[in-house]
């Protein structure tokens, strides 16, 4: 496995853990294809009763955001309060809000 | 004690904790950590099946049995599995070879054992079906991976299939038990597995771009507590515990 072109591709795994429930992203994997990558991670991720759908992908079909640009994408958010609908008086009828 | 329903208990449980107790082996020394992974819970699925089968057995005794006797405390030629099961690792392609010569029998085996007139094992046979039926996907897929792969690939497994198979017949042969059993509604007549059996392991390896090997002459003795030279070894490795510490629990 040392050879780096003989490795299998990695795969992100997605598992749903509940028919209702979102999936959610549970780790990744090596596998030659998509087939290999269910069936891995079905044995990787599921052997204890965790899912009931799963999804896989190819790592590298995820395009993810830069760290670096973290200051410009993430931190104007950090000032702006009244984007959360904090400012309403709730009647008490109201639940599960 | 009905001793025809016992044997032929031992010989299903015994063909599947010789199978786990040889997967269980490659614990940590897969080819790849998600292999490695989904070969230890096949062991672990066929060691299950392999509890509730002796736990009947156990049960069938006057005496006080429990499961770990029958599994840890018989001789060699007490153990009624079939010798394709207890065949060594020897590499990748024998895992999987192996693994799929048994695994297209046992999940035809449990889908008639489902219909037994013996409710436990009909409902351990139940139980089993999908687990069979996971573990048959899975090495089946690795036929056709490896068979279709590389040339290297292609070779290796091809020479797996070609050893193992003189181990196939064997799954069919109609023991006095399973003749006995097969009788009174409880057993399966695997000699109407044969064909169907063969018709799939065929369209398989076809699929994989092997050769459907074409043996005649068989192998057998492992119903009748025969077995090949590697027997001991894997009996001495499983049995160590109980030995060294007779009666030890944990």
């Amino acid at each position: 496995m040392s050879d780096k072109k003989k490795n299998w591709p990695l795969w992100e795994v997605f598992v749903r853990s509940k028919n209702g429930l979102e999936h959610r992203h549970f780790g990744s994997l090596h596998a030659a294809d998509a087939e290999m990558a269910l069936e891995n991670a079905r044995d990787v991720y599921t052997r204890r009763n965790e899912g009931v759908s799963i999804w896989v992908v190819e790592s590298k079909h995820i395009t993810a955001s830069n760290p670096s640009d973290n200051g410009e994408l993430f931190e104007p958010a950090q000032d702006k309060v009244y984007r959360h609908p904090t400012f309403y008086d709730l009647p008490d009828e109201v639940k599960h809000m | 004690m009905n001793q025809n329903l016992y044997h032929y208990i031992l010989t299903i449980a015994d063909t599947n904790l010789i199978l786990g107790q040889r997967l269980g082996e490659l614990c940590g020394h897969g080819p790849s950590l998600e292999t490695d992974i989904a070969l230890t819970n096949i062991s672990l699925d066929l060691i299950g099946q392999t509890r509730s089968y002796f736990q009947y057995a156990a049960s069938l005794f006057d005496e006080e049995k429990t499961e770990d006797d029958i599994a840890f405390l018989r001789k060699e030629r007490e153990y009624r599995n079939v010798l394709l099961v207890e065949q060594p690792n020897t590499h990748f392609g024998y895992v999987m070879a192996r693994q799929f010569l048994f695994d297209v029998f046992h999940l035809m085996f449990l889908r008639e054992l489902e219909n037994s007139k013996d409710e436990t094992l009909a409902a351990i046979a139940k139980k089993g079906i999908k687990e069979a039926s996971y573990h048959r996907r899975f090495s089946s897929d690795w036929i056709k991976r490896l068979g279709d792969g590389t040339e290297e690939s292609h070779t290796k497994i091809q020479e797996a299939v070609n050893n193992l198979w003189r181990y196939t017949n064997e799954l069919f042969q109609m023991t006095e038990a399973d003749v006995a059993m097969v009788k009174e509604g409880v057993g399966v007549n695997l000699e109407a597995l044969k064909e169907p059996y063969y018709e799939t392991v065929s369209e398989v390896l076809k699929e994989a771009t092997l050769e459907v090997p074409e043996r005649k002459y068989f192998q057998k003795g492992g119903k009748e507590g025969i077995h090949t030279e590697h027997m001991g070894y894997l009996l001495s490795d499983l049995q160590y515990m109980q030995r060294a510490f007779p009666d030890m629990k944990w």
